[in-house]
């Protein structure tokens, strides 16, 4: 019977060919060479995976927050009952999200998006909902002034005023989501960098450790930054304001 | 459905391990989340006093977000090798951006108006920080904390794989315990984790001077963890 813990004491590698390596039979810090020899059979894979993950994670809670932050927006009595069931989700730990999913959907990757979608919804939600309301009084005086209809100013006005508040929570939850999703493997769905991880962790060999933990950070920031210049795409009147800041 | 109900008899039958699992957690949490006090209040009081180093104290919270928490762990063994030490010294790395980042934003945002009136009034800067800053920055600050606790609790069931213990140990433990185990544990810690907020939440309303305390803004910092707080770091 094995278990997932890893074991103390002695042990003796065998890190997939790594008998005439020295580096890998010491188990130093990071042994490149390993890692580029294992780029496109591990790495690369689970890399790809986890940015699918996080992909449809992310659209997916986008989609759901939208919805219901427009139609709390309109009526109110709906965001206190939204926010309290999504922030019971938020609170239950990860691993126990994804164990409790598993007898219900299985070892597969709806297993892992259910759980990764449910950390989204409240951050998402709760962003787009501030962001519209901060919206100033004025401007919207002004949009009514002019002749917009309710709809024309929601999505002509308000919903562009309030693309830095929206971004701000799908940055937050798209950092979330990549950092959880290394989770989902040890349930067993075998996807993402949590897999090379968990690999890992039987012999304690750190390259593998540092090369997935690494890739998953830089991850991170890469997509936390793709998400920064979308918003400045997305918002060309503020490039100029920011820019005498 | 049937794993369900294991899942219950299981906690019936096995009440005396997942309370034993549950005091090892919580010991675990607590370690953590004591030693992260140490480290991030001061801090965090002190350069938000200072109104310096905040491109430090607010993106060491975004960069500690994108640390994914298996990721340090792992890390974690490959420095500290297997066991308590090296989960605690995880959560710490995990918890002390989110309580730095709140307890800085808090002392900073400190209305310059206050601090000047404190002045005014002959206080000295102790007495400037202790009874008008720290007071004031009682309820951002507190919130952090409350994200931090039920962030390592959650966490620390992660961190049984680097052999810690605590309730995590039953779940990464599917060849003894079963699925039913597995389960009941899961339950056990997703429960854990919500009473934990609960307590906080209703600690946080304890402890905000009653001078700010209008309705409204106690429901705004009542509001579950961090989200609109971050949005508003991370904006």
């Amino acid at each position: 019977m094995t278990t997932l813990i890893a074991q103390s004491g002695p042990v003796i590698p065998n890190f997939g060919g790594g008998g005439s390596n020295s580096c890998v039979r010491e188990n130093r810090t990071f042994c490149w060479d390993w890692f580029t020899s294992h780029w496109s059979s591990n790495f690369q894979p689970h890399l790809v995976e986890h940015i699918v993950l996080t992909a449809i994670a992310v659209s997916v809670g986008f989609v759901i927050a939208m919805v219901a932050a427009l139609f709390a927006y309109r009526r109110n009595w709906f965001e206190q009952p939204f926010t309290i069931a999504t922030g019971i989700l938020y609170t239950i730990p990860s691993l126990a999200l994804f164990q409790i999913l598993v007898p219900i959907t299985g070892l597969t990757r709806l297993t892992a998006e259910i759980a990764l979608v449910s950390y989204t919804l409240l951050i998402i939600f709760r962003n787009i909902l501030t962001g519209l309301r901060e919206v100033p009084e004025d401007v919207r005086e002004a949009a009514r002034g002019m002749g917009l209809t309710r709809n024309q100013i929601l999505w002509r006005v308000e919903l562009p005023i309030a693309v830095p508040a929206i971004v701000a929570g799908v940055r937050i939850a798209t950092v979330t989501v990549i950092s959880l999703a290394t989770v989902a493997a040890i349930v067993g769905v075998n996807q993402g960098l949590g897999v090379p991880i968990l690999d890992a962790i039987p012999t304690t060999f750190n390259t593998e450790f540092i090369a997935a933990a690494v890739l998953t950070i830089a991850l991170a920031l890469v997509a936390d930054a793709l998400l920064v210049g979308a918003q400045r795409v997305l918002t060309p009147w503020a490039r100029g304001r920011a820019a005498y800041r | 459905m049937n794993d369900f109900v294991d899942a219950f008899k299981f906690m019936g039958d096995n009440l005396s391990l997942l309370l034993n699992r549950t005091v090892d957690h919580l010991l675990l949490s607590g370690a953590a989340i004591g030693v992260s006090l140490l480290i991030a209040l001061p801090l965090g009081f002190w350069l938000g006093h200072l109104h310096r180093a905040s491109f430090l104290a607010i993106n060491v919270s975004n960069i500690g977000r994108a640390l994914p928490s298996l990721a340090v762990i792992a890390i974690g063994i490959s420095i500290f090798g297997l066991g308590f030490l090296n989960s605690m010294v995880a959560l710490v790395v995990l918890a002390v951006p989110i309580i730095l980042t709140n307890a800085y934003v808090a002392v900073d945002g400190v209305d310059d108006d206050v601090v000047e009136a404190a002045r005014g009034m002959g206080m000295r800067p102790v007495q400037v920080l202790g009874r008008v800053e720290l007071s004031l920055a009682i309820p951002l600050t507190f919130a952090g904390i409350r994200t931090a606790v039920v962030y390592v609790i959650a966490t620390a069931t992660l961190a049984a794989i680097a052999g810690s213990g605590g309730l995590g140990e039953i779940i990464y433990n599917q060849a003894s315990y079963g699925l039913p185990g597995v389960l009941a544990a899961s339950f056990w810690v997703a429960a854990l984790a919500l009473l934990a907020d609960l307590l906080l939440a209703a600690l946080q309303r304890a402890v905000i001077p009653r001078g700010l305390r209008p309705v409204r803004h106690a429901d705004a910092a009542v509001a579950p963890p961090d989200a609109l707080r971050s949005s508003e770091v991370a904006a």
